[in-house]
């Protein structure tokens, strides 16, 4: 073959031509300034591996000065944010269900009188353990204050107290995963990434799609409703959404052995608002996508987020409120938890319901935007 | 303008009135005015970017007019979109069945769509109509042109409509296709099928039983093929000789004369005022060019009314 020799200028005509056409589509340039900036935001100000501040109960039964300069130290470790007292065990269990505080700290009865007889006291530190990146780092630090904790409290001849494993002993209680084990965590989670990962590209190529071939045109000059287009388009994808979640389950009892506690009748039913929230954002994407590469950047815009804010990666409570904020707005945040919630901490349909209506709510806005939008491109 | 039949209004397919559409400030469609009798083939012409495709979309159902009014195959276009689009089949001017169904699939969608009777049945008997039968297992991605139009009419054939629209069904299709196409779509009318097709071919507008003109949103001219000539009151002479692109340039600037064309060693040299390009020829006039009038062709009727439609509303 004589191949014509390289010229500069024939290269500089396409690299010339490849600038004009990513000036044109402004959303493809969008995405290329956008998600580097969002990934920077997030990776940069919104995830931390060392998560302080976890909201935690107190059950305390001893009044002594000794109690309350543990308290003391406690809040100034920085990790706990002490948000709830109760005395009532069966609260504190409730509260640690509920996900609302990540501990339950136990200090007994006779804390300060056991103290100074070198009894070395237990307090009992409850973990909610199912994410166990969430809860590490916060017991090293109770480890380090056990030793130091009463140092300025046990002066002179108390000083004797300070016995070399420290003058207290804390028991660390994991609960829902006391092996620590990260994929008891990653697993269910996983659930909520693929869903979304497959129903928000899917249904935004599909419809675009449809457009971009032009046969859109041919099926609405047919008798077909807007509706009827729309719910037939979704339904194969709930059943693929299906299967997705019943391999995943599957994956998680047989080859990676995560404990099934809860119903799992409750997680198929809980399921279809997931999957039907991320089809009604994919509807969306497909409105506003004038073409199917648009439609996966913009997937991709909602994808990163959902993995990254949603607590599936990293501890939800790490990151700062505004980040938080953001997650929460997020179906995958909502679904992460209760499925993990139904599986680990056997949790029923009372305790996943503050996580059900977020979905419900964000069910309804997108459809209605999803359908509203939809509907202006027909005429 | 009124619509130039005295034909009842149970005699026509489309009967529509003052029918506008614009997009954002512009005005697409203007005030159009037409009716269209049953089993008739009725012809729209036009540039692109005339209206055409717009003006099918509204009578399908698929675009509500901003302002007219008027019924297609009896139902209201503005209310009645619903039954239209039951009764009427459009063929689209881009290809848009699905490329990743075979040509069985396709017909078989549809025929679901339209809830057909008998479907099985109507899809073998629209599949064996267009010779399509035993290609029926090939996906239409991979048909070509000739074919794809095929399937096209075959789909939108099948709920058996009363109303035919094709939007430029034969665009980048052989000749043999092309007079197939029209020999079918002949047999159709013949049936009492309506057929409103738009084209760019001067051949497939003489073909038609009625035609229209459209530019700039404006419906110039409509009638029979006669009519449209007559109409036009356009003058063309045709010329012989030598240093025909010499003469061609002094013509063209001269005043009255619309239209110099070359066709092969001839020019035709149009003008809509007869007296005034008779003076004009006459002071171009010598013994080695032999000048002859002639009758007017379809194609010199459209550009005339074309550039007098440029001056009027561009």
């Amino acid at each position: 073959m004589n191949l014509p020799r390289f010229t500069f200028h024939r290269l500089w005509a396409i690299v010339l031509k490849e600038f004009i056409q990513m000036k044109r589509d402004r959303v493809t340039f969008g995405m290329m300034i956008g998600i580097p900036l969002m990934q920077l935001m997030m990776f940069g100000f919104a995830i931390n591996s060392d998560p302080r501040h976890l909201p935690t109960a107190l059950r305390i039964a001893d009044q002594g000065p000794f109690a309350r300069t543990l308290v003391q130290a406690l809040r100034t470790s920085d990790y706990f944010a002490l948000v709830h007292e109760t005395a009532s065990e069966a609260e504190a269990q409730r509260l640690l269900q509920l996900g609302d505080v990540q501990f339950v700290i136990n200090i007994p009865a006779d804390f300060s009188r056991q103290l100074l007889r070198g009894e070395r006291p237990t307090v009992l530190i409850e973990a909610d353990a199912t994410d166990p990146a969430a809860t590490g780092p916060a017991l090293a630090a109770v480890n380090a204050l056990a030793a130091t904790v009463f140092n300025r409290d046990l002066p002179g001849p108390l000083a004797r107290l300070r016995a070399k494993n420290g003058p207290v002993d804390f028991r660390i209680h994991a609960h829902y995963n006391p092996e620590n084990i990260t994929q008891f965590n990653v697993v269910p989670g996983l659930m909520g990434v693929v869903l979304t990962m497959t129903m928000v590209i899917i249904t935004a190529l599909a419809i675009t799609r449809e457009r971009e071939r032009g046969t859109m045109e041919n099926l609405l000059a047919t008798p077909v409703r807007p509706f009827e287009v729309i719910v037939g388009k979704i339904l194969p994808y709930i059943v693929v959404g299906y299967i997705q979640v019943s391999l995943i389950l599957v994956a998680a009892h047989f080859i990676f052995k995560v404990p099934i506690i809860g119903s799992l009748p409750l997680i198929y039913v809980v399921s279809l608002l997931f999957i039907a929230a991320n089809l009604a954002v994919g509807i969306t994407f497909s409105t506003l996508a004038k073409n199917q590469l648009q439609a996966v950047q913009m997937a991709f815009f909602f994808f990163l987020p959902s993995i990254l804010l949603s607590g599936f990666m990293f501890p939800f409570r790490g990151m700062p409120d505004w980040a938080q904020a953001v997650g929460s707005c997020l179906p995958n945040t909502h679904f992460l938890r209760i499925v993990r919630g139904i599986l680990l901490k056997g949790n029923g349909f009372s305790e996943i319901a503050p996580h059900l209506w977020p979905l419900l709510v964000f069910l309804v806005i997108a459809m209605t935007v999803g359908v509203k939008r939809y509907r202006q491109t027909l005429d | 303008m009124s619509p130039p039949t005295v034909a009842t209004p149970t005699d026509l397919a489309i009967d529509v009135a003052g029918v506008t559409k614009r997009f954002v400030e512009k005005i697409v469609v203007n005030a159009i005015d037409l009716a269209v009798r049953r089993g008739e083939i009725y012809g729209f012409l036009g540039p692109n970017g005339s209206g055409k495709t717009t003006f099918i979309r509204m009578l399908c159902g698929l675009l509500t007019p901003d302002a007219g009014t008027g019924t297609c195959l009896g139902y209201d276009v503005r209310s009645q979109q619903a039954e239209i689009k039951r009764h009427v089949g459009y063929m689209t001017q881009k290809f848009s069945y699905y490329e990743d169904l075979s040509i069985r699939e396709n017909l078989d969608f549809i025929a679901r769509i339209y809830a057909v009777p008998d479907r099985r049945a109507a899809v073998q008997r629209s599949l064996d109509r267009l010779g399509l039968a035993n290609r029926s297992h090939q996906l239409a991605g991979q048909l070509s042109g000739g074919w794809k139009q095929r399937l096209a009419l075959a789909a939108c054939l099948i709920h058996e409509p009363k109303l035919l629209l094709l939007d430029e069904p034969t665009a980048g299709v052989d000749p043999k296709a092309r007079r197939e196409f029209w020999d079918e779509i002949h047999q159709l009318a013949a049936d009492g099928l309506t057929v409103l097709i738009t084209t760019h071919y001067m051949d497939e507008a003489e073909r038609c039983h009625r035609l229209a003109y459209l530019a700039y949103g404006h419906l110039l001219t409509r009638g029979t093929l006669a009519e449209v000539l007559a109409a036009a009151k356009l003058t063309t002479w045709s010329v012989t000789g030598p240093d025909l692109r010499a003469l061609a340039t002094t013509l063209r600037d001269r005043e009255g004369v619309e239209q110099v064309v070359a066709f092969g060693n001839t020019l035709h040299v149009s003008g809509r005022d007869a007296a005034r390009l008779a003076t004009v020829i006459a002071t171009v006039h010598d013994r080695r060019h032999e000048w002859k009038q002639i009758t007017s062709g379809l194609e010199d009727v459209f550009i005339s009314l074309m550039d007098e439609a440029q001056d009027n509303f561009a």
